[in-house]
């Protein structure tokens, strides 16, 4: 794979509700910082744009199609969509970079998740005709698959509770941060179970926001004259949909995205992992490959604020700037989709 | 520089109404396994798969890629869901030929699909959103003022629509996947049909199908060892506009004109109708083959629907352009799908493998697709040598 220069990242502050703003009016301030940041007028000057988003949060078809209003596309631009996180729609503009069709990209995501019931709108991604008529959501799912790691001795309970004081403390440095603050992890022990054995505070919150990416061959970036983080390896993998054909205590599909990725060819600093149940974060650092002398999630990660549809691409970009900043030279991102890690995607960046 | 990209097998179900003897993963594995037969190849072949299909709300599903993994074979592989309005089907087949083109990747499966009889198109176009107007009208509805608008212009005569109804019936008669098959339509019938959206009769709509498509692309290296013959892509190209702002033309779209103009540049195409034997292109109520005929270069400006009523683009009068030889999306419409369905008819024709609606000696064809309030196209160019 061709290099990849990672040029400018914005997001949005996580908050539970972002009232009367509308899905353009959450896009277009992470857009203009992002462009601004580059130096560039609007998405004209980018060769490719794509983003990420589902209709179902919104609650109508075709909720990106507005989206296209925060990019001032007159005239038309080249731009693409995926239903999936923003995550993925930098996969399609890495695809388009390496095919010699474009030599810089416009990415962002958004989701609106408040008007809704958010796990429960989760729960029609199963199987529609024997699965989702039960109504099963995202947080039971989750559940179930916390129990099978505590059952099979994987993890204790303690060390869920320590996930989640490590990211409220790590969350402090963040300004975009939802939940954030020094908590032990025996006060968070003491807290009353939710859907066992998950606590509340096991589970990530339900966040409004977006955020957006301006990536580019390293030769454009270096004709922008910007500082940029190299993206060096892009890999994802979907497993089955049906629980029971799974080990929901492994993952395997982040294991086999780990290595198509490489990231055992070096130490890794840094990992963002997109972990929005507590006791993820354990399964995903041992598929990762990852020893105790990387930082997780740094920015406290998505059980500080869980933008839907962007908290992937957010992955992606935390690690990106924390390069560009030089807080590190090489870290790895991880973004996840579906019930219980269903689908995962993990990305190696290096500094310049 | 791109790596060559080329369709190696292509597969579609029947297209119907209600398809109730399948899931819609059933749906589904029927288009894919019918493209890896094709190319006689197994599931073990692909190296990813890429699905399109419109809005999740058609089928009440959230994502549902992620319950297909299992029935396209996709444990274990990268899986994205491309998904652009009405345009997805050929968004989808633009984004897995990237997959090739970028060298990571020397075998991809494609499928898009819509199975509308699981819920109901209009009502999900239709639901009402806070500080917007509520449009209870579906497509039709939203369509019928520009059409209104492009006939003013060009003082067309109302036959045009008529026409294009019949002849795309008439070719679908000779596709025997085709939704409807109506081999003895009549101009009487079509203008006798109920009135839906003034000037759109019901015989010049599209109808509501289920029903899936499938490609599988390859690399050259992989392509030249297919046993079928392959139809390499020649050029994509896609472009967005915002549905609604100040001057905006729309009846003929800037985003249409200039992806068209893009792809005729990467297939070398300087005259359109002349360059092609033959086009699939989207159109979904009748009078937008005049339309797109001026838009995509084929026709003058305000001669479009001249072009329509001469037979320009009918096979049964010879034309010397023919359109939509499948049938087009006036006689099968699982929306996700339509817009792929176009691309791989197209190709289909350079194969040489269309069947009953084969153009002779085709060698290139132009496949399209349009989504959203006419603000979202997708252009691929197919030719039966690579250059």
């Amino acid at each position: 794979m061709r290099d990849i220069a990672i040029v400018s990242f914005v997001q949005s502050d996580c908050v539970r509700d972002a009232g009367a703003r509308n899905e353009v009016e959450l896009i277009m301030p992470v857009v203009r910082k992002v462009l601004d940041n580059v130096g560039l007028e609007s998405a004209q000057n980018v060769d490719f744009t794509c983003s990420g988003s589902c209709d179902y949060l919104q609650g109508a078809a075709f909720a990106f199609v507005l989206g296209v209003d925060a990019l001032g596309a007159v005239p038309p631009i080249k731009e693409s969509h995926v239903e999936m996180d923003a995550a993925w729609a930098l996969y399609e503009a890495v695809l388009k970079i390496q095919s010699g069709q474009a030599e810089s990209a416009l990415l962002y995501g958004f989701g609106k998740s408040s008007p809704g019931e958010l796990p429960i709108v989760l729960s029609q991604q199963l199987d529609p005709y024997y699965l989702a008529p039960l109504w099963l959501d995202t947080v039971s799912s989750a559940a179930l698959q916390a129990r099978a790691m505590l059952d099979s001795g994987e993890i204790t309970e303690r060390e869920m509770a320590e996930v989640v004081a490590r990211s409220r403390k790590n969350a402090k440095s963040n300004p975009h941060a939802q939940l954030k603050g020094d908590v032990s992890a025996d006060e968070l022990l003491n807290e009353p179970t939710y859907l066992s054995p998950l606590r509340k505070h096991d589970c990530c919150p339900v966040s409004d926001g977006a955020c957006a990416m301006v990536i580019a061959t390293v030769e454009q970036a270096k004709k922008w004259g910007k500082p940029y983080a190299v993206l060096k390896g892009i890999d994802h993998r979907i497993e089955s949909a049906h629980f029971g054909a799974r080990d929901l205590t492994k993952s395997p599909s982040t294991e086999a995205a780990a290595k198509a990725a490489g990231v055992a060819n070096g130490p890794i600093d840094i990992a963002e992992i997109y972990a929005p149940f507590s006791h993820q974060e354990i399964i995903l650092k041992k598929a990762l490959g990852l020893g105790d002398d990387t930082v997780i999630n740094p920015s406290g990660g998505v059980l500080a604020g869980n933008l839907m549809m962007a908290s992937g691409l957010s992955r992606i970009g935390e690690v990106a700037m924390r390069i560009i900043n030089g807080e590190c030279k090489r870290g790895v991102a991880h973004a996840t989709s579906g019930h219980a890690l269903q689908q995962n995607l993990v990305a190696v960046l290096e500094g310049a | 520089m791109a790596e060559l990209a080329a369709v190696v097998g292509i597969g579609q179900t029947k297209y119907q109404t209600k398809h109730k003897d399948v899931s819609i993963a059933g749906l589904v594995r029927d288009a894919a396994f019918k493209a890896l037969q094709d190319a006689e190849l197994t599931w073990d072949d692909i190296d990813a798969v890429i699905v399109g299909k419109a809005p999740d709300m058609f089928e009440g599903m959230v994502m549902p890629e992620l319950y297909l993994t299992d029935a396209l074979g996709c444990n274990g592989k990268p899986m994205l869901r491309v998904h652009t309005a009405g345009s997805v089907g050929g968004s989808t087949a633009i984004v897995a030929a990237s997959y090739v083109q970028s060298g990571m990747f020397k075998r991809i499966l494609t499928v898009t699909y819509e199975k509308q009889s699981e819920s109901n198109a209009m009502w999900a176009l239709s639901n009402a959103q806070p500080f917007s107007p509520h449009l209870n009208a579906g497509a039709g509805g939203f369509f019928a003022p520009i059409i209104r608008e492009y006939m003013r212009r060009t003082q067309a005569s109302p036959e045009a629509g008529i026409k294009v109804a019949v002849k795309d019936r008439l070719h679908g008669a000779r596709n025997p996947l085709a939704h409807l098959q109506l081999p003895n339509i009549t101009m009487k019938e079509v203008e006798e049909s109920p009135m839906l959206w003034e000037p759109l009769r019901f015989l010049e709509s599209c109808p509501s199908s289920d029903g899936a498509c499938a490609l599988v692309i390859s690399n050259e290296e992989l392509a030249k060892q297919s046993p079928k013959k392959p139809a390499w892509i020649r050029g994509t190209a896609m472009r967005s506009e915002p549905t609604m702002y100040a001057g905006r033309e729309e009846v003929s779209p800037r985003a249409g004109i200039d992806c068209a103009k893009d792809v005729y540049a990467q297939a070398g195409v300087t005259n359109p109708r002349k360059d092609f034997d033959c086009a699939e292109v989207y159109v979904p109520f009748s009078w937008y083959e005049p339309m797109w005929l001026e838009n995509l270069g084929f026709a003058e400006k305000g001669e479009g629907w001249k072009m329509t009523l001469e037979g320009a683009t009918s096979l049964d009068d010879n034309g010397d352009i023919p359109w939509n030889c499948s049938g087009g999306v006036l006689s099968s419409n699982p929306i996700g799908a339509s817009g792929m369905i176009r691309f791989a008819e197209a190709a289909r024709q350079v194969r040489g493998d269309a069947g009953d609606h084969q153009v002779d000696g085709a060698k290139l064809a132009l496949g399209h697709a349009y989504g959203g309030g006419a603000q979202f196209f997708a252009m691929w160019v197919v030719g039966s040598e690579k250059a």
